[in-house]
């Protein structure tokens, strides 16, 4: 035994829990059946077990708990701080932390409390999913192409063309055919949250395929994996339990680095005009026009870089929790 | 192997005909003009008598046939010539000409190189080599303050955008402290001890925030495969075999954990030759990515799929290269 | 070391070497001198690339005949004196002009320079195959003849009341004819040396070009005048952004002159504040200014009606309009919105030294400036109610949005963009939320607005919405051909391929007459008559709302002397009389 095993999906040890599936008829059976072990241990469910590990993992927990908390802030702040991010306040402007604003007040008078809220909920939800479509794209194509030889040739040209494509021009090109066509079906805001959303999964999915492919190429030759193809699995069982759980790795890796790297982009979509309208304010925006106050006042930069590497930070302790709770060997160490 | 190499290189001909015929194509249907940046006072009239005469009345195929002929028969010829000094540049032929300036594509290029290699170069070889070792002690070491403390500075760096690092930088030493130049200058010469140093002087800082970010990527690829290798059983039969915890480390779980890790350098290289345009643009290095930027803004296509196509050629060979470096690492990896 | 006591040592050296040498001196006196322009120029031929950024790097080495100075008064630069009709040297019937060149006039490598030079320059710019960037200039010449060496005719097609363009101003310098003979029509890209060196008369001479990045410029041994220019070299450095053109001027005092540094005014008066350099302005013509279409905008239109204007009469312009804009053909809620807005307020976040309040389409020079229209200076959001309720725009239903007739006073705003410009929109959008106004805003990246691709939605041509903002202006100092601009066979539309400058759609058989009229005078307070009658329609009609009259800031250190900031024509225009100030 050399390899990473599966707590399922491999014959000598099923899992201490629930379910045990079936190899050769590919579905699930009933516990006792095949049953090896004394069940001195009341059964449990798997996922029970992982949230144990990430429970017990702190920098996961605190991860999770800050990312909740972002997620309520900017989601019910505007509730309770009920000053309208746009709303201009010209004797106000650029004044510091107040009472009446916390954060201060940016060079137009605009409270930067109401702005931080109102810009995390954009660059949350956008970096949140345009991550995941990144993230979901990336996997599939790597996987097909480093599962199936047929599917690698085409893929991998398929993801060189994208590598290749400057994103600029791209993106103009993507703005220009489906903003207004968008726009109408969906109302302008929720048009162009889908399209920035879908230009930047689109444009970053290629690392994580290339990533994941390389790993896949690895991983299917190892023993386990000739091992559960010499009694029959599926290919897509393969996959599922498998190939994937070794992957996951890699992919939380991207997933972290691609929340961030989506936050940015869409910071710098809108500043050319190609994202959200000017006077809606995100965390990557809010950024960029305060750079050129960074002497003048630093707090303004301070919050929005705080509040993306925070972000961030916390999605990547989540990340690193997840996959040490996925990790049967160090599970119920 | 070889066979394999050679059949993804004769592969690698059909395939970047058709990126560069798409990259031609979408640069065709992006909106814009090459006289976009001119001033109002310039008329309408004028403004068509300029695209005519940089060829936009042609269909874009019949443009496209001339930038590939312009491409791969005439530029080869002329660097050819310019390298050897032989005669053989075609007469007449015209060569790949930007729009904005209206000189021969690689030559622009070509000048670009140095301070592209220089900045963007450098940084990413030493991101590289700075990464590589964090990561495999943050993963020998999980969850040791250094694991923590690398984890922390990483993710910031990744997270804060160089528009900001870089301009906070030269707030610092260049503004504050008055250490370092603001401005890079590209037509500065090193031939002696002192101009050696301004070069240093002036490359320290768009070096360190392009490194900053490559290392906070590849580190987090490194760590988080040398975790997935650590507590594989080999390496417990490795120890069980009496051979030293440097030799497991770095002999056996590294070169196991290198997939990933080279996948990533590999799509980060042809990025050098790409420029850093944001970095380039708060350090006016004036690199490949500055120009790929100016003329995406100013439309000049021929500029822009020259560059691209350039890229493109690097993104293909580099991840054949990645592909040849797996079956080496891991020898079970087989393609045919 | 630091780099800062270093830089001041050199600075140091310089100023002790300046204080013997004074004002005049030997040429080259003061070494060296850094230029900063964030956006770098891409070749030094004006005429292949009509960029402000490519016009202003070559004025160091080309130069026109004659030049527009500081006041917008035209100076005698090659030439030797300012033809007029007086002397005869401008035809009675206003059909040609004749200049003279100033005596033993030679080009940077030693040849004289000639009234063939000239004549080739004209050819090289009207080539029908060259795409001459400035051929606006040599509109309506019909030759222009070697009279001899030195003395240059030009002839026109018709009567020309300001034939003043041909050669004048920095866009039409004269090119050497040794140099570019070979480069006419569509060989001129091949002319790569020659494009980014021309040999030229100027103050400097080019030693090295690298196109978008910097260029090293050294004084020309063989300029006209004794002892200039003051400097022996130049760096000119292209790239980066404004703020940090700024900030190499006024904060690290690495570069000496940064050119066009829009930036929160807050911004540039703190590094104005270290000491080391200042931020000066010159106006021109340049104003911002709202645009409100005349024509209805409307998405679920189709394209052969969105934003454009159909005639009553088919062909007829001046028959009135079947597509206005629901809302703006009333004046009224025009000048209301104009009436809304704060423009010192304006002035004061976003354009500082760089911008003053205006109501005037044509705010200079004074010739022409109407002072008609001030009223609108003084913001007054109750009278810009009162105007509103006066013509029938109250909010019926109740939505906090005035409506009349069934139609919202709901408008989409764009313009390009750039911060000062989002702010601009951002503060505007509340004063007419306050006039119960609902905006969208949208901004464009200037590539796309300003690139004309009939293909684009969103090109300020289009003007697929209902307002849009941006800054226009004309080179030179004689606005006739700027306000035909509104003419009403100017406005861009389908079968023009949105070519036009008409660009919200303004049509009056009056407006059309007075332009005629104007190409006919030649009398210079007529003109002016006429060009503020032709504003005061425009500003009138509400169909252009001026915002700001701007000017160009830029900075310089404070050991630079002899700068005299100039709109009307390159602000290096100068250079050669630029020197380290004591």
């Amino acid at each position: 035994m050399t390899d990473r095993d599966q707590p399922e999906g491999f014959p000598v040890h099923p899992a201490p829990g629930g379910r045990v599936p079936d190899i050769e008829t590919g579905g699930a059976v009933p516990v006792d059946f095949v049953q090896d072990r004394p069940p001195e241990a009341p059964p449990r469910s798997q996922w029970v077990d992982v949230w144990r590990q990430f429970r017990s993992h702190k920098g996961a927990v605190a991860g999770a708990a800050f990312f909740i908390f972002i997620v309520l802030a900017v989601m019910l702040g505007p509730l309770i701080w009920t000053i309208d991010p746009t709303y201009i306040d010209i004797r106000a402007r650029n004044t510091g932390p107040s009472l009446a604003h916390p954060f201060g007040a940016d060079q137009l008078g605009r409270d930067m409390l109401a702005r931080m809220m109102a810009g995390g909920r954009t660059s949350v939800a956008v970096g949140m999913t345009a991550m995941l479509l990144a993230l979901s794209l990336g996997t599939l194509i790597g996987v097909l192409a480093g599962f199936f030889r047929s599917l690698d040739g085409p893929l991998m040209r398929l993801t060189d063309l994208f590598l290749a494509l400057p994103l600029l021009p791209l993106l103009l090109v993507m703005v220009m055919l489906f903003r207004q066509t968008l726009a109408t079906n969906f109302g302008p805001e929720t048009g162009i949250f889908i399209l920035i959303v879908v230009a930047i999964g689109l444009t970053s999915w290629m690392p994580t395929a290339r990533i994941v492919r390389g790993d896949v190429l690895a991983i299917k030759e190892r023993e386990f994996v000739l091992a559960a193809r010499s009694i029959g699995t599926t290919n897509s069982r393969l996959i599922g339990r498998h190939i994937l759980p070794n992957v996951l790795s890699p992919i939380m890796v991207s997933a972290t680095l691609g929340i961030a790297n989506a936050i940015i982009t869409e910071s710098a979509l809108s500043f050319l005009g190609l994202g959200f309208p000017p006077d809606f304010p995100t965390w990557g925006r809010l950024l960029y026009d305060a750079t050129d106050y960074l002497q003048q006042y630093p707090e303004r930069v301070f919050w929005p870089g705080l509040a993306i590497s925070l972000t961030v930070l916390s999605v990547n302790y989540i990340g690193d929790g997840l996959r040490d709770a996925l990790d049967p060997r160090i599970r119920g160490r | 192997m070889l066979t394999y190499t050679l059949r993804r290189l004769v592969l690698a001909v059909p395939t970047l005909i058709a990126i560069s015929f798409i990259i031609f194509l979408l640069l065709d249907l992006a909106p814009g003009d090459p006289t976009a940046q001119l001033p109002l006072t310039i008329p309408p009239e004028v403004r068509q008598q300029i695209r005519e005469s940089l060829g936009l009345g042609e269909p874009v195929h019949v443009r496209y046939l001339l930038w590939l002929k312009q491409f791969f028969l005439t530029e080869p010829r002329f660097a050819l010539e310019a390298i050897t000094g032989w005669d053989v540049a075609p007469e007449g032929a015209s060569r790949v000409i930007s729009w904005q300036t209206r000189a021969p594509v690689m030559d622009l290029v070509i000048q670009r190189l140095p301070q592209t290699l220089w900045v963007v170069g450098l940084a990413y070889v030493l991101g590289v080599i700075i990464a590589l070792p964090i990561g495999v002690i943050s993963a020998y070491r999980q969850y040791s303050a250094f694991d923590q403390v690398g984890t922390f500075v990483s993710m910031i760096g990744f997270s804060v955008p160089p528009f900001f690092t870089g301009v906070l930088a030269i707030v610092i030493f260049s503004v504050q402290l008055g250490w370092l130049p603001s401005i890079y200058d590209t037509t500065h010469r090193v031939f002696d001890w002192d101009s050696f140093l301004y070069q240093l002087q002036q490359m320290i800082m768009p070096v360190m925030v392009l490194a900053l970010q490559t290392t906070a990527q590849i580190s987090r690829f490194m760590r988080a495969s040398m975790l997935d290798n650590l507590n594989q059983d080999y390496v417990r039969t490795a120890r069980a075999k009496g051979l030293g915890e440097r030799d497991v480390v770095l002999t056996h779980v590294l070169r196991n954990s290198m997939i990933p890790v080279v996948t990533v350098i590999a799509l980060g290289v042809p990025g050098i030759f790409g420029g850093a345009i944001i970095t380039e643009q708060v350090f006016k290095v004036n690199g490949i990515g500055q120009l790929l930027i100016t003329a995406i803004q100013a439309n000049d296509v021929p500029l822009v799929q020259t560059l691209t196509f350039i890229f493109a050629v690097l993104i293909v060979l580099f991840n054949l290269i990645a592909d040849v470096l797996y079956g080496l690492l891991d020898p079970r990896i087989r393609y045919d | 070391m630091r780099l800062r006591t270093v830089l001041y040592g050199a600075a140091a050296t310089a100023l002790a070497s300046a204080a013997f040498a004074q004002t005049d001196g030997e040429r080259g006196r003061d070494g060296q001198l850094n230029i900063i322009y964030w956006q770098a120029p891409s070749t030094l031929n004006p005429y292949l690339s009509g960029g402000t950024k490519e016009v202003e790097s070559a004025s160091l080495v080309i130069e026109p005949l004659a030049r527009y100075d500081e006041n917008g008064e035209m100076v005698p630069w090659l030439a030797e004196a300012i033809p007029s009709v007086d002397d005869g040297t401008v035809a009675e019937d206003l059909t040609s002009i004749t200049w003279t060149l100033k005596e033993g006039l030679e080009w940077s490598d030693g040849t004289p320079v000639t009234a063939e030079d000239a004549v080739f320059t004209w050819e090289y710019c009207t080539h029908p195959e060259g795409g001459c960037a400035q051929a606006s200039y040599f509109d309506g010449v019909a030759s222009v003849e070697a009279v001899d060496d030195r003395t240059i005719r030009v002839n026109f097609n018709a009567p020309k009341p300001f034939p003043y363009t041909a050669f004048v101003g920095s866009e039409s310098p004269i090119l050497q004819k040794a140099q570019f003979q070979d480069c006419l029509g569509t060989r001129a890209p091949e002319c790569t040396e020659a494009n980014f060196g021309p040999i030229g008369t100027g103050p400097f001479v080019v030693d090295e070009f690298r196109p978008n990045d910097v260029i090293l410029l050294s004084a020309n041994e063989n300029f006209r005048e004794e002892g200039k220019p003051a400097f022996a070299s130049i760096t000119f450095k292209g790239g980066g952004d404004a703020a940090a053109a700024a900030r190499a001027v006024l904060e690290t005092g690495e570069f000496d002159y940064a050119w066009n540094l829009q930036l929160d005014p807050s911004i540039l008066a703190d590094m104005e504040a270290q000491g080391i350099g200042e931020v000066i302005a010159a106006f021109g013509t340049s104003v911002e200014r709202l645009h409100l279409n005349q024509t209805n905008a409307d998405p679920s239109l189709p394209p052969e009606e969105r934003s454009v204007y159909i005639p009553v009469e088919e062909g007829n312009f001046q028959s009135g309009n079947q597509n206005p804009h629901p809302i703006f053909t009333d004046p009224a809620v025009g000048r209301a919105l104009s009436k809304a807005i704060d423009r010192q307020l304006l002035v004061d976040i976003g354009y500082g030294a760089g911008g003053q309040a205006t109501c005037n389409l044509l705010p200079a020079p004074e010739l022409y400036a109407s002072t008609a229209n001030d009223d609108c200076l003084v913001q007054d959001i109750e009278e810009a109610k009162r105007i509103l309720d006066e013509a029938g725009w109250t909010d019926t239903n109740g939505n906090g949005i005035r409506d009349k007739d069934g139609v919202e006073l709901s408008v989409t705003y764009q313009t390009s963009t750039n911060a000062v410009r989002q702010d601009t929109q951002a503060l505007v959008k509340q004063w007419w939320d306050e006039l119960g106004v609902e905006t969208e805003l949208r901004n464009v990246d200037a590539s796309v607005f300003f690139g004309g691709d009939p293909s684009s939605p969103d090109t300020f041509q289009k003007f697929y919405a209902d307002i849009e903002m941006y800054t226009n202006n004309f080179a030179g100092v004689d606005p006739e051909a700027y306000m035909a601009n509104w003419r009403c066979n100017a406005m861009p539309r389908p079968d023009t391929a949105w070519q036009g400058e008409n660009i919200q759609r303004f049509c009056d058989a009056e407006y059309d007459k007075l332009v005629d009229e104007m190409a006919q005078t030649a009398e210079l307070e007529r003109r002016g008559e006429l060009a503020k009658q032709m504003n005061d329609m425009i500003v009138q009609s509400y169909s252009i709302i001026p915002l700001i009259h701007r000017g160009s800031p830029s900075a310089k250190a404070n050991t630079l002397a002899g700068v005299r900031m100039n709109d009307w024509d390159s602000e290096l225009w100068n250079i050669k009389d630029w020197h380290r100030a004591e």
